[in-house]
């Protein structure tokens, strides 16, 4: 039972984290009609913005985070502005294939810059375990997960309540009439851009935190995509519960049938429910169905 | 009509040519002014421009790849040329697309907010919201339901709604009859009826509905092709034989044929083609 517990609670926060990651992706999707093979190396720029600031420069967390935001709202910024822009209107599979690209180009700059070493952060949270009655929680994950879902409820709060968040939703549901009720549309699709981007460099701080950074620590972006489509493209609460849903199978998975079938089973459970849930709701748990009325 | 000739021209279309694709002419030399505070309609068969003409004037033209090759359309006063779209929202012309276009996904209460996105009063923004409600009882009950959800009428009143609560200068309103029970559409008319002599104002009305749009405009312009062929005030309008049989349905009585049916089969082809 304890066990259970323990694989349940670090899936919960392992989810938690994944959550704002896949949020990464539905922040710009949910605009922009866009999925951003590049979120996960996002994510890795974000952490090694992070560890430039505070081992290389010597700042403390705050206000290497406050960087980590502004620099990774740049980079979104600049990627519309310079290349994605330039793909309105074009077939969906030429942008993904751009998209694509540019994971390779931020990857190979990553090392160019930071070289392919392993980098790991400094203490950025308190030390000592969360301890729960028998329950031990890594403090760097639990921390991780207040951060992370903290993050998502700032997004959800914006989007469902600040001007520009009923803007992006407005955007995203009808663009002509956007633009028909004074709405700048492009400039919302930058905002999308900078937002996901925070999003998922916050991801990736917290990701880089707890196991180092590596150029190639955007792969995990791979492994967020169940969540996503688990939760439906567009939609930030079913980013939330794909998230947890992934985190906690994948840590089931791993502790319990990964020791009688010897491994991977962990990295493959989240596909295997992601198939099974997609067969019953192509759309996703939360996604967008045309509201028709009757 | 002498009030007509005192208001000042809020809009004036100069000559203006619309192209597509960089092929396509769809407006050919056209012109139309509007003037402040009154109704003007824009009447005319499936594709003569009405739209087209709407959507230059609005400034969405480059968002479908078309273009306006020659002269220019003037808004109180300022050249409208070069402008985006949300710029000319801004300079006081909202347009109705045709259709609605609500944002399904949204609230009742949230689309009138995106109505709104322009303007930071956020008092006078509640109180505007509250005289909508009282325009269209219907939607204050459903205020926090999707829109998605409203009937096709509640949807018109929504997009109406949200067009008022821009304040803009001059309303254009894209076919605000389509695909709406007769009812319906009378108490929709009757309401702009209502918002030009209570706010004061402008509108810019494209309509099928000749008869219905004539009643409530003090001017009105007949297009064709791309080019204006009649306009002039209302009551010159509905006293035109032409206008009365291709527009509002009244037939010729009947009488002889021969070379009068030539004659009407011109005349005829000339307004339909």
């Amino acid at each position: 039972m304890d066990f259970f517990l323990l694989l349940l609670t670090s899936g919960i926060a392992v989810g938690g984290i994944y959550a704002l990651i896949a949020l990464g992706f539905v922040l710009i999707y949910k605009a922009t009609s866009i999925i951003n093979f590049a979120t996960g190396e996002f994510m890795m720029i974000g952490a090694y913005i992070f560890y430039t600031c505070s081992v290389l420069f010597g700042l403390p967390a705050i206000p290497s985070f406050l960087i980590v935001m502004a620099g990774a709202g740049l980079l979104g910024l600049l990627v519309e502005r310079t290349i994605l822009r330039h793909m309105l209107g074009q077939p969906t599979i030429s942008i993904v294939m751009v998209t694509i690209g540019l994971s390779s180009i931020l990857m190979g700059l990553a090392e160019i810059i930071w070289s392919s070493d392993f980098k790991s952060f400094p203490a950025l949270f308190p030390r000592a375990p969360l301890v729960i009655g028998d329950l031990i929680i890594r403090s760097n994950l639990f921390w991780g997960f207040i951060v992370a879902l903290a993050t998502v409820a700032v997004f959800a709060l914006i989007f469902k309540y600040a001007k520009v968040g009923v803007a992006m939703r407005a955007t995203a549901g009808d663009q002509l009439a956007a633009f028909s009720m004074g709405i700048n549309v492009r400039s919302m699709f930058t905002l999308a851009w900078i937002f996901g981007s925070i999003a998922a460099s916050i991801g990736g701080l917290i990701i880089g935190n707890i196991g180092g950074v590596q150029p190639n620590l955007g792969g995990i972006g791979l492994k967020i995509f169940p969540v996503v489509i688990l939760g439906g493209l567009d939609s930030i609460g079913g980013a939330v519960l794909g998230g947890f849903i992934v985190g906690i199978v994948e840590n089931l998975a791993g502790g319990y049938l990964d020791p009688l079938v010897g491994g991977g089973v962990k990295n493959v459970a989240p596909f295997v429910v992601l198939v099974l849930i997609l067969m019953v709701r192509p759309y996703g748990l939360f996604g967008r169905k045309e509201i028709e009325r009757l | 009509m002498t009030d007509q000739e005192q208001a000042l021209p809020i809009l004036r279309v100069n000559n203006i040519e619309v192209i597509y694709n960089h092929v396509v002419l769809v407006l050919k030399g056209l012109s139309l002014e509007v003037p402040q505070g009154k109704i003007v309609t824009l009447l005319g068969s499936n594709g003569a421009g009405k739209s087209t003409t709407l959507k230059a004037i609005s400034g969405f033209l480059p968002l479908e790849d078309g273009a306006i090759s020659d002269g220019h359309i003037e808004f109180m006063g300022r050249n409208l040329a070069g402008l985006q779209p949300h710029a000319i929202v801004r300079q006081g012309i909202f347009q109705v697309l045709e259709g609605r276009r609500v944002f399904e996904d949204l609230t009742v209460e949230e689309n009138l907010a995106c109505g709104a996105y322009i303007r930071n009063d956020r008092e006078a923004i509640r109180i505007d919201m509250d005289k909508c409600f009282s325009y269209f009882p219907s939607l204050k009950n459903r205020r926090k339901r999707l829109a998605g959800y409203l009937s096709g009428g509640e949807q018109q009143m929504l997009a109406i709604s949200r067009a008022l609560l821009a304040q803009p200068k001059l309303l254009m309103l894209d076919e605000p009859s389509l695909g709406l029970a007769p009812l319906l559409v009378d108490e929709i008319f009757a309401i702009i009826k209502e918002i030009n002599e209570r706010e004061g104002t402008t509108i810019l009305l494209v309509e099928q509905n000749a008869q219905l749009a004539l009643s409530i405009s003090s001017y009105g312009y007949i297009m064709e092709n791309g080019r204006m062929v009649l306009d002039g005030p209302v009551d010159q309008l509905l006293n035109d034989q032409d206008v009365q049989e291709f527009y509002l349905g009244f037939g010729d009585q009947g009488e002889e044929k021969s070379y009068r049916e030539v004659k009407h089969y011109k005349r005829r082809k000339r307004w339909l083609s």
